[in-house]
């Protein structure tokens, strides 16, 4: 143990203070009252007292802090997008990222492995270069190489031509990283905590109360309390709660698993994903390998695990790594992705006043959690809406502006 | 190679006669077949045998079974190993290898224990605390640091040269688990005729039996009834197998380990490990219980176990643990450890938590004259890399403070017992939703929710007449539910077991000292104490959830097994929350961890996605094509002579096929044929254009949206009849289309009769064009009137060719004059070599898919998910006219009739023209109207298909651009690494705009 540490450690023994305080009693009224505890909802709660001064702002949650998709996913942070609007957004989360762990002064465990994005087609090397170009073009580290250069970031890699499908290039980008999805929600938490914000959590949200096309009021579990404005943050239940409110998302929602071998000595230092293969893999700092694929063909609310998924995610494990056959499976699990048919969120105003929506997230908004909840305090203590949200906003499906990215996340989260 | 002190002379289910030799950490010992690598380390005093995750504690075997937290090892060396495989598990064989996990140089002495001395400075969530400072040093020294800490095995280096199968079953009662329980049910069913499956993780069948003397009757009953079981014809007995996963409808997957236990002497001809995918009509499960350690202070040293565990050593193994032994317990099982121990010569102390200890066990054990500390507890352990000394101490009557003297008791062994879990993974798998019983201290399987039943000790029954009693009525029942008359078998009436009292439930315990109590283990894998818990509590973790996540109680190889309960229980104890209201966390597949190799069978290798091949594959390959893969198929990219690049025979391929005859193998290209009244109607609203009026032989190519309005699909289809349609898809698409079609006749227009049948292999496609296609044809297929008033573009025909039966389209996707023949796929080949012959005297030129790639971008015609990216609509290809507006409603129309659909700052297909002629573009470069700008750089579209045109003579590409059919002529720039590229924009149609070849 260096001694830095050590000495770090001496000087402040880990105070058993608490992260936050014991949820309380629900209040009558709040200027702000954010449906989700998940990381989105927290950071946003946070944002809005740090930079907005909002702080009579509650947090609700039908389960535990941070218990949704927060809770499940497979942590992959990146800015290699495929539309200039896109990684614009990305790429400033990556930046918040960065700085976060000082931010909350909690170690989020932040780790840049690096991300390959591997190309066994034609097409995807096309698409793995548009990617490239757009990326450079916006300032961000990424870019095409071929297998040798593969092989020397991650000689692990089968790059044999006699495969299968033989890896013939990938999109590198060395600012791909991995971080610890709990401590992204409780950091924030514990931030918006001591600034005043209230967590309850176990606090359904059953209905909203909307006068002449006016939030005014949420109906919970707990009974109903007035509300200034209200953000819904929530996920796989996008639909379900924008149903309370009257709106109809393009948004279908899909489960989408995931599982982790048992915890080895760490050897695969990048996180490499194969969009042709679907499947993708990184190394988590306990040593499990922590893989995944693609979302379920159906529409579903269930957090099931299947064989399928295992069999569909194990064999281009093997084709990319032959000799992890002898390694294990051990645990398995699901979240509910919430798809919208151009694979980027929805984010912003609505149609309903003083109602503010952050959705869409599927597969992918883990990554985007410090940018959404940013700006999308931003947005709701404006009323605004920010420019970086512009192209994201609900509207966008009215003037059928798309964000297309599915290219660059239908696999690699 | 030394003696094994502390095995039995007699006893056990070991080979006497068989010895085998073994290595554990480079030193050679001996055991004996029969026994597992635990028992057998255990027979030669080793209990030290691993490292913890955390702090590199010293870890002995605590288990005899699958919940094993710490007794596990590497298995085998060199790139050839297994990670983290549990010692109680392993069936030792001859030369087996095996070494500790965890720690370095060696597990007696591990550098990694200096993280112990630190440990006041590593509680709960120490990584999220600590490391921080300065941040600079996280990525570069502490992280670094954590990873080279992480993980416990090694990974393997080598592919696994063994084979794994699966195989697909099918039974009316499915029983898991061999004990009494799981035998009595399987019996039952058995004799009622219904076909049984019965499998057990064990080696051998008997469960609980095997934990008991050999002179106990249940082991002639157990003999009697496998006996029994062997002579159905429909039963099946699956030793070594582990149920891990239960799915819906009662499907549940099996592993088996075949050979596992026979090491290198394993037959070649049998598979490592076989996966059995079972579909049961009913499900019995009779997986047993788990013992429950206790988290007294120093818990965790080697030669501390479970009682239940030790006395599976001494009967089914011959191996007493150790000599001085201390039992520590809060109910009356361990006591027939304690007698079984004094039995086989040990020096036995048994501390009870209970005040009183009063059932026949303890009485027996009175007789016997074992000593036994009533109302006290372990406050204490002494040892280093095994236990020394207990120091025990009468408790408070509330069980929570020390009173009295503290005595020493020096022990090598200590076996705990802490109650008895029901195995109820399955049951929650399922569905089910486990409740607690607190009376008799532990969670129970709900109702079912399949159809499933559980019985004997994972229901709770904890006595041997009970579960016997249980697995009949379920074994019998199970049968009657799945049509069968039965009824539950009888027993021996001494197959009982005595009485007991109930246990004492404590799950905090008093310590002797600070230090100690910091030591009181709940997760003995990964480090987690009772204090851990607390600190977590206080730091605002209230859920269990948070619990286990914040102090990563249960996330180890064991998956909690043997910890998450008691952790439950503290939290309860400290929150005051009843436990049954904190919920036990949902369990998941799988069971037990399962092998990548087993789950994927024999789908690997060369059988990962088998490679498809056309019917004239052999062909391609004898005319040396170089091939491209495309979806699962393999398709011809180009045939190149001796002696040309790939870009002189696609230019030689695309120049003959636009001067005489060009002949493309499109056999890849999706086929679904679709029969019923419906059919014309369901086009109508799949696809975005109209399909009524097309009249019986005619084809018509339509694109097919997304409800989005972007497109999706495309391709042609032919309407054979006035109820039969042939649909082609893309080559990549079709699977995917065929699900989509699928589900829209399925869950959204029930209505419509309509069948879709994939005939995508059935056919053989070749594909001919050029000027001159039509007096080849009229030569290959003479019965088809080829008179283009008769036979217009876009039309079929069926008929004969040399009397098979063909279908003959006259489509292009080139732009030239085209036909294309399809005849059923074992003619494709014969028919390509004849026309490759007759073709010959027209200079007949076989091309690849480059080849048609670049003449089908000549020509401007699209190829889905090249030009599309799902954001694209018809109008932006310039495809309106395939916008079938009138139509009442199609998937897509209400998203194409916003108005922003048709704004003209979309992005809209163009074709490009580098100003220097030999400028090939990058396909994804992105294009600039203003070359001066840096980044971040405005992009308003990008190249989406670039070639060198032989027919224009120069390069050209197809590129997708805001506003782009507003800028035709304009100059834009593509930035590259090294320059700046001037391109004009063009319509997208290079080759005879007007369509005269094509018509002609
Ligand atoms: C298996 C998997 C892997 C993934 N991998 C990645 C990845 O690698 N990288 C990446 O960037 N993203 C990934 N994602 C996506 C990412 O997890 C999510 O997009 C992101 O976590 C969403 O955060 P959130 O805060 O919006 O939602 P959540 O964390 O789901 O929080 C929403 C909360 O709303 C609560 N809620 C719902 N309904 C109500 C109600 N009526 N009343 C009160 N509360 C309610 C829920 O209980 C939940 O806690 C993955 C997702 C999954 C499932």
């Amino acid at each position: 143990m260096p001694f830095a540490l050590l000495k770090h450690a001496l000087r402040r023994p880990p105070a058993a203070e608490a992260y936050w305080p014991q949820p309380g009693e629900l209040g009558q009224s709040y200027d702000v009252v954010i449906i989700g505890a998940g990381g989105h909802g927290l950071a946003a709660a946070y944002y809005l007292a740090r930079e907005h001064g909002i702080k009579r702002v509650a947090v609700l949650d039908k389960g535990y802090l941070g218990g949704g998709n927060t809770g499940r996913n497979t942590t992959i942070i990146r800015a290699n997008y495929l539309t200039p609007e896109g990684v614009a957004f990305y790429k400033e989360s990556v930046e918040l990222f960065r700085t976060l762990s000082a931010e909350l002064d909690l170690n989020l465990m932040y780790s840049e492995r690096g991300h390959l994005t591997l190309a066994h087609t034609d097409a995807a090397v096309r698409t793995a270069r548009w990617r490239a170009e757009v990326n450079q073009h916006l300032g961000v580290d990424s870019s095409l190489v071929d297998p040798d250069e593969i092989a020397r970031i991650c000689p692990q890699l089968n790059l044999s031509r006699a495969v299968r499908y033989p890896i013939l290039g990938a999109l590198y980008h060395p600012p791909g990283a991995i971080a610890r999805h709990d401590a992204v929600a409780w950091g924030y938490a514990r931030a918006a905590a001591r600034l005043g914000v209230e967590l309850h959590p176990q606090t359904e949200v059953t209905g909203l109360v909307i006068e002449r096309g006016r939030v005014s009021a949420v109906e919970t579990s707990r009974g109903r309390i007035q509300a200034g404005k209200v953000l819904q943050a929530v996920a796989g239940s996008s639909s379900l709660v924008a149903g309370m409110a009257g709106l109809k998302l393009p948004i279908r929602t899909v489960p989408l698993q995931a599982c982790v071998s048992q915890p080895l000595k760490p050897f695969l230092d990048t996180i490499i994903v194969s969009g042709s293969l679907h499947v993708y893999v990184s190394q988590s700092a306990r040593g499990e390998l922590v893989m995944g694929g693609s979302t379920d063909p159906y529409p579903l609310y269930a957090t099931r695990s299947s064989l399928e998924f295992k069999e569909g995610l194990m064999g281009p494990m093997l084709e990319l790594f032959p000799f992890l056959a002898e390694v294990k499976v051990l645990r398995q699990w699901a979240g509910m992705a919430d798809m919208t048919p151009d694979f980027s969120p929805v984010m912003g105003l609505t149609p309903i006043e003083n109602y503010f929506i952050d959705a869409g997230w599927g597969t992918w908004g883990f990554k985007a959690t410090p940018v959404s909840g940013k700006r999308m305090a931003e947005c709701v203590a404006t009323g605004r809406q920010p420019a970086l949200l512009e192209p994201f906003a609900l509207e966008r499906f009215e003037r059928v502006e798309l964000v297309g990215e599915k290219g660059a996340a239908s696999v690699g989260h | 190679m030394s003696a094994q002190p502390n095995r039995l002379a007699a006893g056990g289910q070991v080979e006497r006669g068989r010895p085998l030799a073994f290595t554990f950490n480079g030193r050679r010992y001996q055991g004996l077949a029969g026994d597992s690598l635990a028992s057998a380390l255990l027979a030669n005093d080793v209990h030290l045998v691993g490292r913890s995750f955390k702090y590199h504690r010293p870890r002995g075997i605590l288990s005899a079974g699958a919940e094993e937290p710490t007794g596990l090892v590497q298995l085998g060396e060199g790139g050839r190993t297994e990670p983290n495989l549990r010692t109680t598990q392993i069936e030792l064989y001859d030369g087996l290898v095996a070494t500790s996990q965890n720690c370095w140089p060696g597990v007696q002495l591990d550098l990694g224990a200096l993280n112990n001395l630190a440990s006041p400075l590593l509680p709960a969530g120490f990584y999220y605390k600590t490391f921080m400072w300065p941040p600079a040093f996280w990525q570069p020294v502490y992280e670094r640091l954590i990873r080279r800490a992480a993980g416990l095995g090694r990974a393997p280096v080598l592919p696994d040269p063994d084979r794994y199968e699966h195989r697909h079953a099918h039974c009316d009662v499915l029983v898991v688990g061999g004990g009494p329980a799981g035998l009595m049910a399987g019996l039952a069913a058995a004799r009622s005729g219904a076909r049984v499956i019965l499998a057990d993780e064990q080696p051998a069948l008997g469960g609980a039996l095997l934990a008991e003397p050999a002179a106990h009757p249940g082991q002639a009953w157990r003999q009697e009834v496998l006996a029994e079981l062997a002579g159905f014809e429909d039963t099946r007995l699956l030793p070594r197998t582990t149920a891990f996963a239960y799915y819906d409808h009662n499907y549940l997957c099996l592993v088996e380990r075949v050979t596992d236990h026979l090491g290198p002497a394993a037959p070649p001809q049998l598979p490592r490990q076989r996966l059995w995918k079972v579909r049961a009509r009913q499900v019995v499960l009779a997986t047993g219980a788990i013992e429950r350690p206790l988290a007294f202070a120093q818990n965790d040293r080697p030669g501390i176990m479970l009682a239940g565990a030790v006395r599976r050593y001494l009967h089914g193994y011959g191996v007493r643990p150790g000599r001085r032994a201390v039992v520590f317990t809060n109910n009356d099982s361990a006591y027939a450890t304690a007698l079984d121990l004094a039995e086989a010569g040990a020096e036995v102390t048994v501390v009870d938590l209970r005040p009183q200890a009063e059932g026949a066990l303890p009485a027996a054990a009175a007789q016997a004259g074992i000593a036994c500390r009533a109302g006290h507890g372990i406050v204490a352990t002494e040892g280093g890399q095994r236990v020394k000394a207990v120091i025990c101490a009468r408790l408070s009557a509330d069980g929570t403070r020390i009173e009295g003297a503290r005595e020493r008791i020096p022990a090598d062994l200590v076996c705990v017992s802490g109650g008895w879990n029901p195995t109820i993974h399955l049951h929650s798998q399922s569905r089910g939703r486990p409740v607690y019983d607190p009376e008799r201290g532990c969670f129970l399987p709900g109702l079912p929710v399949q159809a499933e039943r559980s019985a004997g000790a994972c229901a709770g029954e904890f006595g041997l007449a009970a579960c016997l009693a249980a697995g009949a009525a379920a074994g019998a029942a199970a049968a009657e539910a799945a049509g069968f008359r039965a009824s539950p078998p009888d027993w021996p009436a001494e197959l009982a077991s005595p009485a007991e009292a109930p246990a004492r439930l404590l799950w905090q315990l008093p310590a002797a000292k600070p230090e100690a109590r910091a030591k009181q283990f709940v997760d003995l894998q990964n480090d987690v104490t009772a204090a851990d818990i607390r600190l977590a509590l206080r730091e605002g973790y209230a859920s269990i959830e948070h619990v286990k996540r914040y102090t990563t109680t249960g996330m180890g190889t064991d998956q909690g097994k043997t910890s998450n309960v008691v952790a439950l229980g503290i939290v309860a104890e400290l929150t005051g929350q009843p436990i049954g209201e904190l919920g036990v966390t949902t369990f998941r597949p799988p069971y037990t961890p399962v092998p990548f190799g087993a789950i994927v069978g024999r789908n690997c290798g060369p059988l990962f996605e088998p490679v498809r091949r056309t019917p004239m594959d052999a062909w391609h390959e004898a005319a040396g094509a170089v091939f491209e893969a495309v979806g699962q198929w393999r398709r011809p990219w180009y045939y190149p002579r001796p002696g040309e690049s790939m870009a002189t025979a696609v230019a030689r391929e695309v120049t003959a096929t636009r001067a005489a005859i060009g002949l493309l193998d499109a056999s890849t290209l999706g086929k679904i044929d679709l029969q019923g009244p419906d059919t014309a109607e369901f086009l109508n609203r799949i696809y975005s254009n109209g399909w009524s009026k097309l009249e019986v032989g005619r084809c018509r190519y339509g694109l097919m949206l997304g409800e989005d309005g972007m497109v999706f699909d495309d391709g042609v289809t032919a309407r054979l009849g006035e109820q039969h349609f042939l649909m082609s898809t893309t080559s990549g698409g079709a699977a995917r289309v065929l699900a989509w079609l699928e589900e829209w006749l399925q869950t959204e227009w029930p209505e419509l009769k309509v069948y879709c049948t994939s005939v995508t292999e059935q056919w053989a496609t070749l594909s001919l064009s050029g000027p001159r296609t039509r007096e080849l044809v009229a030569l290959l297929a003479p019965e088809f009137d080829l008179d283009p008033q008769h036979f217009p573009h876009m039309s079929v025909r069926e008929g004969t060719i040399d009397g098979v039966p063909a279908r003959l389209f006259r489509i292009s996707f080139t732009g030239e004059l085209g036909y294309e023949i399809q005849v059923p796929a074992r003619y494709g080949l014969a028919l390509w070599a004849r026309c490759m012959a007759l073709g010959e005297p027209f200079g007949l030129t076989p091309f690849g898919t480059e080849a048609m790639h670049v003449l089908r971008a000549e020509k401007g015609y699209i190829i889905v998910g090249q030009e599309t990216d799902g954001t694209t609509t018809p109008g932006d290809l310039g495809l309106d006219r395939l916008v079938g507006r009138k139509k009442p409603d199609f998937l897509g129309k209400r998203s194409l009739a916003r108005a922003d659909m048709g704004r003209a700052d979309r992005k809209q297909l163009v074709g490009l023209l580098p100003r220097a002629s030999e400028d090939l573009l990058e396909e994804g470069a992105q294009l600039v109207a203003d070359p001066n700008q840096t980044p971040p750089m405005a992009m308003i579209g990008h190249v989406t298909s670039s070639y060198r045109s032989p027919s224009l003579g120069r390069s050209f590409a197809l590129a997708m651009v805001q506003g782009g059919r507003a800028r035709l002529g304009e100059t834009l720039f593509v930035p590259m690494p090294d320059r700046m590229v001037a391109v004009t924009v063009t319509e997208p149609v290079f080759v005879d705009p007007e369509g005269e070849r094509l018509h002609g």
